[in-house]
């Protein structure tokens, strides 16, 4: 179904937003009273494993009571006012590294009232990417809940390491690996969001 | 009350946007899924998104011209852009955040990449701002005609003068990164970037000269709508 007006096409994100993140500060998450910080880093791949050095990742969640900052959520869940829930990273040129400093999200109901697994959606843009590449973030530690999480299960076993943050041993705070390959061997699934 | 409302929207509209994969614009090559995209299941997770709250963080800053904090003007074509964020029913998205960069009047952006250093920088100009739409949807800048410039895809090629565009609109579905052209220009038959989304949507992202929107003495005027993904076909509400 197409509506009564054309969506504009969209267009890459080229080499210079760093111009515009370098005027915000948007990677680190305010700390919610009680939350335990988290960390997520990981890198943007191209199809040769080369790093991409000009990407933006940007992550939406809900906070730790699994409440969405957004209008359309008006569950009696905790809101915390400060926590967005959405942070915005840049890569670095020479490692294609990402860092955000967050929290854990709360589990979000799925459209059968279910839990889905704890997760964080992901949206990657790049220079030499016309068009935005949406994914989702599970957590290794949470091997249960994402046996059972609805998208998950549409996701081919095979594959389903592409969307689980890998949590790093003994890392202080709580780091979680979450590497992004554009293409080739070992492409993260992308849904289409 | 304790519910929350899940929009369902129409689908992206792979058909008007470009292919990831699309040669002549050769960075495409190694950065392009080559796997389908794989359908999910629309949750509050998808039907929500950063917009709202990100309106409320980040504020208006939307004349370029003077928001270097120097003092001084930008040097350029000043110009006024202006138009509606839209939904594909052609109603106003009020109170919704657009940011934007740009290269300045000579073609040359504020940034370490940048590799156009035959053109000079101006130190009154930034090349970045943001402001909300109104009620009605409608935003309006104050910047700098940005010039062309050369880039390295393909022997002698210059980038159509353009300002890139972000917006969230309400779902996280709704993301969109696009670049606003100027009409009558000669170089964007020449541009792969541009020419990358179909023949019959490509000019949606052409911004037209509006003499109303002129003012006298002071700057001319560009019209230039964008359309975000969000038809709702049905929306839920659940307890």
């Amino acid at each position: 179904m197409s509506g009564k007006v054309g969506q504009t096409p969209s267009q890459t994100l080229g080499p210079y937003f760093a111009i515009r993140i370098a005027t915000l500060d948007e990677w680190r998450l305010p700390l919610p009273e009680g939350a335990e910080r988290i960390v997520i880093t990981g890198k943007v791949l191209d199809s040769d494993d080369d790093p991409v050095g000009d990407a933006m990742v940007e992550t939406w969640q809900a906070n730790p009571a699994g409440r969405y900052n957004h209008p359309d959520d008006q569950r009696d869940l905790e809101l915390v006012e400060e926590f967005s829930g959405f942070a915005r990273a840049k890569t670095e040129f020479e490692t294609g590294e990402y860092r955000i400093e967050t929290v854990k999200p709360g589990a979000v109901p799925d459209p059968e009232g279910e839990p889905q697994a704890p997760h964080i959606s992901v949206i990657v843009q790049a220079r030499g990417m016309l068009n935005p590449v949406f994914t989702r973030l599970y957590f290794s530690d949470e091997p249960e809940a994402n046996e059972h999480d609805l998208v998950m299960q549409r996701v081919p076993k095979d594959r389903r390491h592409t969307v689980i943050a890998e949590l790093v041993s003994g890392s202080d705070p709580v780091e979680y690996r979450f590497d992004i390959k554009l293409q080739g061997e070992n492409e993260t699934v992308f849904f289409d969001v | 009350m304790s519910k929350m409302i899940i929009r369902h929207y129409g689908p992206r509209a792979y058909p008007d946007h470009p292919p990831f994969d699309y040669p002549a614009y050769k960075s495409t090559i190694k950065r392009n899924p080559r796997q389908d995209l794989l359908s999910i299941v629309e949750t509050l997770t998808e039907s929500t998104g950063p917009g709202p709250v990100w309106t409320e963080i980040v504020g208006e800053d939307a004349d370029l011209t003077t928001n270097a904090g120097t003092s001084g003007q930008a040097i350029g074509e000043r110009i006024i852009v202006t138009g509606q964020v839209l939904d594909e029913n052609g109603n106003g998205i009020p109170n919704t955040v657009l940011e934007i960069w740009q290269a300045n009047a000579a073609g040359r952006y504020v940034h370490w990449r940048e590799t156009n250093l035959n053109a000079p920088l101006d130190p009154n100009f930034i090349g970045v701002g943001q402001c909300i739409t109104d009620e009605d949807g409608t935003y309006r800048f104050t910047t700098v005609k940005p010039g062309p410039y050369p880039w390295g895809n393909h022997p002698n090629a210059w980038r159509p003068a353009h300002i890139h565009f972000s917006l969230f609109g309400n779902s996280l579905g709704s993301r969109l990164v696009t670049q606003m052209y100027f009409e009558g220009d000669p170089l964007l038959a020449l541009d792969p970037i541009y020419n990358s989304p179909p023949e019959h949507s490509r000019t949606r992202m052409v911004a037209k000269y509006d003499h109303d929107v002129t003012q006298e003495a002071w700057a001319t005027g560009w019209r230039w709508d964008i359309v975000l993904r969000g038809e709702e076909s049905m929306v839920e509400v659940a307890e």
